[in-house]
């Protein structure tokens, strides 16, 4: 029940935003972050923005995954 | 279409990496970790995590599935404000087919009880507005990640003065319960899965207390399958250095500090209060009722249909599957007389529940 899903801010306005969630262009409320501007990344549970992410960080782990893989090769 | 931040944490060679370094950690005896939100228990179960990782890990599954937890009192008082003719309920899907004590809404519907689901709370607010001779109800279910959604459809609802909403609250605060699982002997616990977006609002130093008071291993994880294997991946590392702290996987988007203006809303609309869970028993301080200032939004009051929590006695084992105790196969009804389409239990009802997981994917 606590699923928030990645979804990127399309347009946005005082108090709510516009983000595509699965194929289907959906309006939420943002009243419960800081300034988020279009082509932003935001989590969305239950019709609010309930976080944003961070593509700087996401790349972190992404790269740290990486290198446990090339780690772990089998040769 | 390829989703960014979801696909690139799903990559099978990755996770196979991460399957023999959490290997490599491992002791002779299986690590027993605790996930304790139902949305990693879901992915665990989906991503056939558990079966890959047994001999090395036991994953244990926690009390975190709102719906789970929440009392058959709730149910009933629910079911007898839906009777008034005056109320159209509100609710989460998934709240739909939880047993009370004699009923469900589900089993309810039609019965002079209707019920609209709904995505978000705020979707309820609109629906009072647009239907002023019926008293909207929400059934406001859920955990720290859902409290500032129902706060904001709450303080949105004071503005507009739509004045034919409420909520009836069941909303629970996980720390609490964790520490409770912490200090039980029975359950033996050697490291935290903790939830992500829960973790998201309060902020992952949040759970220093149990890693400093109990000397457990936290780590906040998202819910990806790479993610949950990282995240059981540093739980080992700790516990092979022999340190208990806490630490973020899931830093794209959890920070130390939480999600601020999130705490803002919870603690203007709603204050702690002693509460039960199901299966569990009542946890102080680790309820969230409706303040003052908003009481009118409060169902509860605004009616007059309190919610008794009563420690109810059933053949169902959910309260020592959700602390971990157990497993659902250990329950005598599990996949007899409870399953998903006729549920016994709570823990059968919801996706996320720990019993509709193994029965749906499978224990191993
Ligand atoms: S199998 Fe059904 S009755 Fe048994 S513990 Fe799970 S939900 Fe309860």
């Amino acid at each position: 029940m606590c699923l928030g899903i990645p979804a990127k801010i399309l347009e946005r306005n005082e108090s709510a935003a516009v983000v595509e969630l699965g194929g289907v262009r959906r309006e939420i409320s943002v009243m419960l972050i800081d300034d988020v501007v279009v082509g932003e990344w935001v989590i969305v549970h239950a019709g609010f923005a309930i976080g944003k992410l961070s593509e700087v960080e996401a790349e972190q782990t992404l790269a740290l995954f990486r290198e446990i893989a090339d780690a772990t090769e089998v040769h | 279409m390829r989703l960014k931040y979801i696909d690139d944490f799903r990559d099978p060679a990755t996770a196979k990496a991460l399957v023999e370094r959490i290997r490599g950690d491992a002791g002779n005896a299986p690590v027993r970790l605790m996930e304790v939100c139902g949305t990693h228990t879901v992915a665990i179960a989906r991503s056939g995590i558990r079966p890959l990782l047994s001999g090395a890990v036991t994953m244990l599954s926690g009390p975190g599935c709102p719906v789970c937890v929440t009392p058959d009192g709730y149910i009933d008082a629910a079911i007898s404000l839906g009777r008034d003719r005056r109320v159209l309920l509100a609710s989460f899907g998934d709240m739909l087919r939880v047993p009370g004590r004699s009923s469900s809404l589900e089993k309810e519907k039609g019965n002079a009880l209707e019920v609209r689901i709904v995505y978000s709370p705020l979707d309820a607010v609109t629906l009072a507005a647009a239907t002023p001779d019926r008293e909207v109800v929400f059934l406001g279910v859920g955990f720290e990640t859902t409290a500032p959604a129902i706060g904001g459809a709450i303080k949105t609802a004071a503005v507009r003065r739509v004045g034919n909403f409420s909520v009836l609250p069941s909303l629970r605060t996980i720390p609490g319960a964790m520490e409770v699982l912490a200090s039980d002997p029975d359950v033996r616990i050697e490291g935290f899965l903790c939830p992500a977006h829960v973790s998201v609002v309060i902020g992952t130093d949040a759970y220093r207390p149990i890693a400093e008071t109990y000397g457990i291993p936290c780590v906040v994880a998202g819910f990806e399958p790479l993610d949950i294997l990282l995240g059981i991946s540093m739980l080992l590392r700790q516990k092979k250095e022999g340190v208990a702290r806490v630490e973020n996987e899931y830093s794209r988007v959890a920070q130390a500090a939480g999600n601020r203006k999130a705490q803002e809303v919870i603690r203007e609309v709603f204050v702690p209060c002693d509460t039960g869970w199901r299966g569990i028993g009542v946890i102080p301080g680790s309820g969230l009722r409706i303040a003052e200032a908003y009481a009118a939004f409060d169902a509860e009051k605004k009616f007059g249909v309190p919610v008794v929590f009563a420690q109810e006695k059933t053949a169902c084992r959910c309260g020592d599957v959700l602390k971990g105790k157990i497993l659902p196969d250990d329950c005598p009804l599990f996949g007899k007389a409870c399953v998903p389409e006729e549920p016994y239990g709570p823990c059968m009802v919801s996706g996320e529940g720990t019993c509709a997981a193994y029965y749906k994917y499978g224990a191993a």
